[in-house]
């Protein structure tokens, strides 16, 4: 109890510094949002009225903990360039990346457990050998160009999906999550490479202690050895791994969105960014960033409960 | 001295990592350096006669949708990616080392809250920030060096300040305070020398990072700008002529994946090296 309430105070005080930061910085710049959204032409009084009335005349500090509040209520602004509120904007389009990120994750934890556990059961053989080089070669591919390398192979030579040929989940379900098949892999494929090599060096290290000789002299057979006592220590380091891959998975789908031209967050991010439409690309990188930071207190929960040691010393 | 160099050589050579490392990198910084004094073609040069030729002796990448020699982008393109990456890395590794150094020798209330701050960092994904950086101060490669760098401050402050942690309360340091040697002076010429093996190993493997990040957000076009393009700008504009000339796509990936791959494996090698 003393631990989760530590680590939800560490969450609110990251969370208060990511969006402080944030907000800081799309704030003390330069030109006048009042401006920007009236045009040039605008004359002064009608710039102070829209200034009072979006409230840009009060402190910095009374106007972030206002739009944090906001915020956490929902309420994400309203952009400069349509003029419509930030969260009709973007409401359709977040679960097509937060469903596109879990899906790489899902499938990260799918292959690269069995496959680490299988490597290190067989250390130095073939199929370790072949699965190490291949693995290093994957983790050099930019998610990006697996996309591109993707796109060819399944979807030129092989024809398993149509390339832009998205289909949205409000349409077909099953269709949707069949075109996110292959972007998801593209971003799951580095990951599950850095997964496998971490827990294969994690489960070698763990095998040659003293606590695993003792759990075979005690008539343990390698299976039993490895399921009951090896694996779940060596596991520790990887789900904290794990959570960080599926934060930065999120975020990196933004990317693999555009490859695979996803009509997800990326490409209302991108156009914002270019037309500097600052409340859009503020409520994103925001979304964004409460997932992620919600994830990685997931994580430090799941690990206590994983691993009771922690926590209690300090 | 000669047979120790002689073993070391023997070492290196039966070290896949550091040999390949080696190989792949020269070739890589070959063609880069070659690149500062001669290319084959201007890489600007367009040629409506030669849009989207395949792989010839003329052209031995082929050539673009705008006939400009695609050897001679990547070509330069590779020194924007590496340009990049070294300054990323001089911001990120300069930074974190001070701030790891100066956290993990001092400790106390600095410790505590500019770890807090920079655990907040390292949380945020540095895609992320650098969009923030970019879309604040505008699109180019200032910008991205700038976002990069800080994006890369976390991992090396957490990892210096790990090493110094480890070394602060060795012998050899105590002995050192005895005689009463500066804390300035304890920190860059008694601790840091000693922590160079574990540095070195983690800017190899910040480059390799700092080349996937450029391409990524070169690719999503808020790097480097047009017509001196870096390799991930080149392949978002290349991707639409996938189907019609793959040599255009592959050639400049290609080279993406061999850069990381050489810096991956020297900075595997030295982390071995003991």
């Amino acid at each position: 109890m003393k631990y989760t309430l530590k680590k939800l105070s560490s969450m609110i005080v990251t969370l208060v510094v990511v969006s402080l930061c944030v907000f800081l910085a799309f704030n003390v710049l330069p030109g006048d949002p009042a401006v920007r959204m009236l045009g040039l032409e605008a004359s002064p009084e009608l710039v102070e009225q829209t200034r009072e009335r979006m409230g840009l005349n009060d402190p910095l500090l009374v106007r972030y903990f206002r739009w944090f509040f906001a915020f956490l209520h929902g309420d994400f602004g309203t952009s400069y360039t349509y003029s419509v509120p930030v969260a009709g904007m973007v409401a359709s389009k977040i679960p097509i990346t937060f469903t596109l990120g879990i899906y790489a994750f899902i499938l990260t934890v799918l292959v690269s457990i069995p496959l680490g556990i299988l490597t290190a059961k067989y250390e130095n053989g073939l199929l370790d050998r072949t699965i190490t080089v291949i693995n290093q070669v994957i983790m050099a591919i930019p998610p990006f160009f697996s996309g591109i390398l993707i796109t060819f192979v399944f979807g030129m030579i092989f024809r398993l999906f149509t390339p832009g040929g998205f289909v949205s989940y409000t349409d077909n379900l099953k269709g949707f999550f069949r075109y996110l098949f292959f972007p998801s892999l593209a971003i799951a494929l580095p990951k599950i490479s850095m997964t496998v090599k971490m827990l294969r060096g994690n489960l070698i290290d763990e095998a040659a202690k003293d606590y695993a000789r003792t759990a075979y002299s005690r008539g343990n057979n390698t299976n039993g050895v490895l399921y009951r006592h090896v694996l779940k220590n060596a596991m520790i380091p990887v789900i904290t791994f794990l959570g960080m891959a599926l934060a930065d998975m999120v975020a990196g789908s933004i990317v693999v969105e555009q490859v695979f031209s996803i009509p997800g967050i990326s490409r209302i991010l991108l156009t914002s960014i270019s037309n500097r439409d600052y409340p859009v690309v503020e409520a994103i990188i925001m979304g964004i960033a409460m997932i992620v930071i919600g994830i990685n207190f997931l994580v430090d929960i799941i690990y206590r409960i994983i691993d009771p040691r922690i926590g209690i010393d300090e | 001295m000669a047979k120790m160099a002689k073993n070391n050589i023997k070492k290196f050579i039966k070290d896949p990592y550091l040999l390949f490392g080696t190989v792949i990198m020269g070739m890589v910084l070959l063609m880069i350096i070659v690149g500062c004094f001669w290319m084959p073609y201007e890489p600007t040069k367009m040629n409506a006669a030669e849009k989207l030729q395949g792989i010839s002796l003329k052209h031995i990448m082929g050539t673009d949708n705008m006939g400009r020699d695609v050897f001679s982008r990547v070509m330069y393109g590779s020194r924007v990616t590496l340009m990049i990456a070294i300054g990323t890395i001089i911001i990120g590794a300069g930074l974190g080392t001070i701030i790891g150094a100066i956290t993990g020798y001092y400790g106390g209330i600095i410790d505590e809250v500019v770890m807090r701050i920079i655990d907040a960092l390292f949380a945020f994904p540095s895609i992320l920030l650098a969009l923030v950086i970019v879309s604040v101060f505008g699109v180019g490669w200032v910008q991205l060096v700038v976002s990069l760098g800080i994006a890369f401050v976390p991992s090396f402050a957490r990892i210096v300040r790990g090493e110094v942690l480890r070394c602060k309360n060795m012998d050899y340091i105590e002995n050192a305070r005895l005689i009463g040697v500066s804390d300035l002076r304890m920190i860059f010429v008694h601790i840091l020398p000693n922590i160079k093996g574990v540095l070195a190993s983690s800017i190899l493997i910040g480059f390799n990072n700092a080349v996937l990040a450029e391409a990524g957000l070169s690719y999503l076009g808020v790097g480097s700008q047009p017509p001196y393009a870096s390799l991930g700008r080149m392949l978002s504009d290349a991707q639409q002529y996938m189907f019609t000339r793959p040599s255009y796509v592959l050639c400049p990936g290609l080279v993406i994946v061999l850069m990381v791959l050489g810096f991956a494996f020297l900075g595997e090698g030295i982390k071995r090296w003991k």
